[in-house]
């Protein structure tokens, strides 16, 4: 489908997903991982997406250009446990046809 | 030991609807929450966020939402037991429940309802190896008597607006305040930031900035911690006190312990009539219930609440018979004696 890009989703378990996230839903990573019950419900996007807990954070594994970092994004993560270089939101970064390919991990739950 | 009709865990929207809900049909209500405020996430997490979805607000801030449920509950007198955990539930011989908070409040009632949304609140702990141990022994994840900390040396580590704060209390209390933070920015109330930046160059506070603790130390409690900078050996820092603030975390927490019957982190109910568990005159309504077709939303939330009270009714009144009677006709009478009612209409005749 052209709605979709591909993107490469490994679990807290390690287990590695290849998921098809749609362009046409306004989502977000926090919602595609949701979308396909990736990480146990309550677990993942507590706060409904507000970058307001940092129960949503991943490594993003490759170099695709995504949304710049905001302020408030920014601000949770520097008060957020097992952050690295590479951490990221998923509930800040919209799913766009730019994404095709890209492959994150999600941090481990606090 | 508190006595009430319906025992409510959690004092979040939903909690807070279930008062009024009960009210109407005479029943009182008691909540516990171990947040020190009722709201529940709507005042803990996002106080000044609008929220668009609760019928007849167009735009409403979840701290207002949590201002007018008080306000609409206020004349059927709910008892509040805030800042305490509740722990355990027991079944009583007469059929009724005792819960017991982490305090060791007692509570007892015909019915509970859980409505504890994501769960309570907890301290979200640094991964520091040994923390644990140091628990009562130098370390505290909040600040309940400030005066514990006179004369003492005091490590406060976290970016947010508590960290700020306190360490600016700390200031006239402790002997030496430090504050870690990962960041050079911090994430605050602009005039905290400004006072902490005075007490910083006044020498009141000293900042170590950017860093973090990385290691605890003490024998029997805690003696000093080290703290280590971007590229730099850690640093050995003497200190009676560590205080991480870091936020807090939504936990199911010993709820998830009570025999209830749990799926995706959430109490199953039947939804079919009134949202019991699988314990009867135990209900789950709000966030915290799950059941197909379940919408996490504070609308249905209410919704849940209102057909809860009629089963409670039910357990309360054994063989009564209700009528459903609407606010518009009937009024509201409250148990503090006030009468809310709709005015009459003026007859007048035309000659």
């Amino acid at each position: 489908m052209e709605q979709d890009v591909q993107i490469k989703i490994t679990d807290r378990d390690g287990k590695l997903h290849e998921i098809a996230a749609p362009v046409d839903m306004a989502l977000n990573l926090m919602e595609v991982v949701r979308l396909y019950e990736l990480a146990p419900e309550g677990t993942i996007g507590i706060c409904g997406g507000m970058a307001m807990c940092a129960s949503c954070q991943c490594y993003v594994l490759t170099e695709h250009p995504l949304r710049e970092m905001q302020d408030e994004e920014e601000a949770m993560l520097s008060e957020a446990f097992n952050v690295k270089s590479n951490s990221r939101l998923g509930c800040q970064i919209q799913i766009t046809p730019e994404m095709e390919g890209l492959e994150i991990e999600l941090a481990p739950e606090d | 030991m508190i006595e009430t009709d319906i025992l409510i865990i959690g004092a979040g929207p939903t909690g807070l609807f279930t008062v009024f809900e009960a009210g109407l049909l005479k029943m009182k209500c008691h909540l516990i929450d171990a947040l020190p405020q009722a709201g529940g996430q709507c005042s803990e997490i996002y106080p000044k966020k609008p929220i668009y979805d609760i019928p007849a607000h167009p735009e409403i801030l979840a701290g207002d939402l949590t201002e007018k449920l008080l306000e609409q509950c206020k004349q059927f007198e709910p008892g509040f037991t805030l800042g305490e955990r509740a722990e355990t539930i027991d079944k009583q011989a007469d059929g009724s429940f005792v819960v017991t908070t982490n305090k060791g409040t007692q509570h007892k009632a015909p019915v509970v309802a859980i409505a504890g949304g994501l769960g309570s609140f907890e301290p979200r702990k640094p991964k520091l190896e040994n923390i644990e141990f140091y628990e009562d022994k130098g370390v505290a994840y909040m600040i309940k008597d400030p005066e514990v900390y006179r004369n003492k040396k005091v490590v406060i580590s976290g970016g947010g607006d508590s960290a700020l704060d306190w360490s600016i209390f700390l200031s006239d209390v402790a002997s030496e305040v430090t504050l870690i933070h990962r960041r050079n920015e911090f994430r605050g109330a602009l005039d905290s930031v400004d006072k902490v930046q005075e007490l910083k160059n006044s020498g009141k506070i000293n900042m170590i900035i950017p860093a973090e603790v990385t290691a605890l130390v003490g024998d029997t409690h805690l003696e000093a911690i080290e703290v280590t900078k971007p590229r730099e050996a850690a640093v050995r820092i003497e200190t009676d006190s560590f205080i991480p603030l870091f936020g807090l975390s939504p936990k199911l927490g010993p709820i998830g312990d009570w025999g209830l019957e749990i799926e995706k982190n959430a109490i199953k109910v039947n939804n079919a009539l009134d949202y019991q568990t699988n314990i009867p005159g135990v209900f789950a309504i709000g966030d915290v219930n799950t059941y197909p077709g379940k919408l996490k939303l504070i609308l249905c939330g209410f919704h849940e609440a209102t057909l809860m009270c009629q089963a409670a009714y039910q357990i309360i009144n054994p063989g009564k018979r209700y009528v459903l009677k609407y606010t518009t006709v009937s009024g509201i009478d409250g148990f503090d004696g006030t009468r809310k009612e709709a005015p009459k209409a003026v007859v007048k005749s035309i000659n």
